[in-house]
């Protein structure tokens, strides 16, 4: 053999960085329904092309094209674009809420709300979401109350977790929102034990997991994957690719070739790649999904591929590792601009109602603010008790915690 | 009463617990159609059907993990991790998840899960089957950490832990699966029938985690212990002549204060031991307690004998388990100083 030279050690890097001009050429993006809507009994087998194109309803006149379009009516969408209007409006609240000081942290959905709020309307009441800290459009969408998330994220005297909680990591069993956790991809598993449990029941509740394209390297996805494989369990795999995470490209996580969806073949799980950008797309594949999950046919693996306009959370600085206007040249666009044009596009929207449902929901949520900063802010008044603080780690308190708490003079 | 083993006490205690409780669920390692790889689940599988008592992947996060999503669910999982040295891939999942589930949800989600690990050495297990990593888990706010020691409490404890509401590490010492065992490896080993603790009654009954219990009454020095070490401190007492006052502290966390400090105060002396390596151990936190609460009534320093702060070795193995010499020569001190 041929002598081949010293070893070189290979780092993936993105295209671009600070500086350079964005460019997203090398992102095949498919035409419009040109991909297939398959029979949800689908042989994994016959369909792995699908892991490596994009299912997308939406072309670029706005029009709703190809088999997976057509599910929802007009008042559906009217209301999905709502949603993501009132989440992008919170956002926006609470990230200028954090820079006042009013709380010490936010992470934003900018560019990622359909991704949400279109899966949630595709999951029946009592469904379990396994979420990460980026999916409060699951919340918003299922009409859990705005002045909650708020008052959770200014841990205030009305923070339904009493102050335990970093912001934005809510729970609510009742709107099928698992409590969030700092640790990555943990919920993936446990989405999976959820699906399983429900199958072990005889329910009929499906579970949803979620995880980011960086955290599909944490090994708990993969345990979530085999087990999510062996027990055919009735449970959503989520995989929202929205090429960063934090200051790390996909590539990081995944290597120079392949898809996330691709992951789901070797366990031989259908796996669908989506527009995630898509408000039609999303719902219409999560639908596809929820019914085969329903109908005890296992698991599907699903990868949005989508952009993370925003900054990481409001401790990050993406200009320091990728191009300013690199979210301008994402070829999938904005989820809401795209919603919005395809509405009109059906004649049912125009750009000034449009104008003016921004600023109603504006208002809402500002009177939604109003309400929650009158039961106090992180610095300000209304906070949680001392004794909150040692309550509720045991259904019931040990002694050593009775001893502290006494310590602690409270 | 009947007399059972320590492996048939458990396997009896998940039999009950599951016929009573239709949310029991037991699964790990070879868990299910095999019986488990020391038979603790022998028969489960058979009397219950798959969907509630089965096979998993190896994987330990993934083990523990889904059970925690069982339990937000509402089911009462009870795992296995085949052997304690290889709980360290589902650390995550307990101390992060399984631990501050209900805490951090207020009360939203709650995660009544047990999970059962094999633990200590005595049995030529070398590094990775011979481990006692319980101050990993008492060092953590939502756990609670049980280790029995004979038949009687391990069939009670379980029970008691399968039914509480929050999660329980449930540590069992694999050198007393059979027959209690004093530390003299010389000697032929007596099996539970033959044990007033192998008296294992039928049926559901309970030990109440949180409570220690005395073993062995004395009025010269306490010491506390658990596991297997409650019976090589017997044979130290008895080899030494001391009147020792020998605690078998069942749970760990919760712990019985109350107990230790009674005796401690009345003794005047106090000697912890266990198999886990010294440094940060769990013996050093009775100490500590023990110092701040019993300091006016302590005539003595509070000793430690331990494993010690090595890897578990195999060839060495009577070089590292604190026998009855070791513990012996710990009590004489003890009374000198």
């Amino acid at each position: 053999m041929a002598d081949a030279g010293m070893l070189r050690f290979h780092v993936p890097e993105p295209e671009v960085r600070p500086g350079g001009t964005p460019d997203f050429s090398n992102v095949p993006i498919p035409k419009a329904g040109s991909a297939p809507r398959p029979e949800i009994d689908v042989d994994p087998r016959t369909v792995r092309d699908m892991a490596f194109s994009i299912i997308r309803v939406l072309n670029r006149d706005g029009e709703a094209v190809g088999p997976w379009a057509g599910l929802l009516s007009d008042e559906e969408l009217l209301e999905g674009l709502r949603h993501m209007m009132t989440l992008r409006s919170f956002d926006a609240r609470m990230q200028m809420a954090q820079r006042q000081g009013k709380t010490s942290f936010y992470m934003q959905h900018l560019g990622e709300e359909a991704v949400s709020c279109a899966f949630r309307k595709a999951l029946a009441d009592g469904d379990m979401n396994f979420p990460t800290y980026r999916q409060a459009g699951l919340l918003i969408a299922d009409g859990y109350p705005m002045v909650t998330m708020m008052n959770q994220i200014y841990s205030n005297e009305a923070d339904p977790l009493k102050g335990r909680q970093l912001p934005i990591m809510y729970s609510s069993k009742e709107h099928g929102f698992f409590s969030i956790s700092g640790n990555l991809a943990t919920q993936y598993i446990q989405a999976v034990g959820w699906a399983m449990a429900s199958a072990i029941s005889n329910d009929s509740k499906i579970a949803a997991a979620w995880i980011g394209d960086g955290s599909t390297a944490e090994s708990d996805f993969h345990s979530a994957l085999v087990f999510a494989s062996t027990y055919k369990a009735p449970v959503i795999l989520n995989v929202v690719n929205n090429q960063w995470a934090i200051s790390t490209f996909q590539g990081i996580a995944r290597g120079g070739s392949g898809t996330f969806a691709a992951r789901g073949l070797g366990f031989g799980i259908p796996a669908l790649r989506v527009d995630g950008n898509d408000y039609l797309a999303v719902h219409a594949v999560a639908k596809w999904a929820a019914e085969r999950a329903r109908k005890n046919l296992g698991p599907t693996l699903i990868e949005y591929v989508t952009y993370r306009a925003g900054a990481h959370s409001s401790s990050d600085d993406p200009s320091a590792y990728r191009p300013k206007t690199e979210s301008d040249a994402w070829p999938l666009g904005d989820p809401v601009v795209r919603l919005k044009n395809h509405l009109i596009q059906r004649g049912v929207w125009s750009d000034e109602r449009h104008a003016q449902a921004e600023a109603e929901i504006l208002e809402t949520v500002i009177a939604a603010q109003k309400e929650a900063e009158s039961h106090g802010t992180l610095h300000a008044g209304g906070k949680p008790s001392t004794r909150d603080m040692f309550e509720g780690l045991y259904a019931e308190m040990p002694p050593h915690l009775r001893r502290q708490r006494q310590q602690a003079g409270v | 009463m009947p007399r059972r083993t320590m492996i048939e006490a458990i396997r009896d205690a998940m039999d009950v617990s599951m016929a009573r409780d239709e949310r029991v669920i037991v699964f790990g390692e070879d868990v299910g159609f095999f019986g488990g790889v020391f038979r603790c689940t022998q028969g489960l599988q058979a009397k219950y059907g798959k969907s509630r008592c089965f096979d998993a992947p190896i994987n330990e996060s993934g083990i523990v993990g889904s059970a925690i999503g069982m339990a937000a669910y509402g089911l009462k999982p009870c795992v296995e991790i085949q052997f304690a040295d290889y709980m360290y891939p589902a650390y995550d999942q307990l101390t992060q998840e399984a631990a501050r589930l209900r805490y951090r949800s207020n009360g939203d989600f709650t995660c009544p899960i047990v999970v059962r690990m094999p633990t200590g050495g005595g049995i030529f297990g070398g590094q990775t089957h011979s481990q006692s990593p319980e101050a990993l888990f008492t060092h953590v706010s939502g756990l609670k950490t049980v280790v029995p020691s004979n038949p009687h409490d391990a069939k009670g404890l379980l029970i008691a832990a399968i039914e509480d509401p929050d999660p329980v590490i449930f540590l069992e010492p694999k050198r007393l699966y059979n027959g209690p065992f004093d530390g003299h490896h010389d000697r032929p080993v007596t099996p539970w029938s033959k044990h007033e603790l192998g008296e294992v009654a039928d049926g559901h009954y309970t030990v109440p985690l949180g409570k220690a219990v005395i073993r062995r009454p004395g009025s010269a020095v306490t010491v506390l212990a658990y596991g297997t070490m409650v019976y090589v401190a017997q044979a130290a007492a008895e080899e030494t002549g001391i009147d020792a006052e020998i605690i078998d502290l069942r749970t760990l966390l919760p712990l019985d204060l109350d107990t230790i400090v009674a005796s401690v105060k009345k003794t005047g002396r106090c000697v912890v031991v266990h198999e886990a390596t010294l440094t940060s151990g769990f013996g050093a936190e009775l100490s500590a307690l023990v110092q701040e609460n019993c300091f006016y009534h302590l005539e003595a320093p509070v000793a430690r004998v331990a494993g010690w702060d090595t890897p578990y070795p195999h060839a060495q193995e009577w070089d590292y388990f604190p026998g009855p010499a070791r513990v012996g020569r710990a009590l004489r001190e003890t009374l000198e100083a």
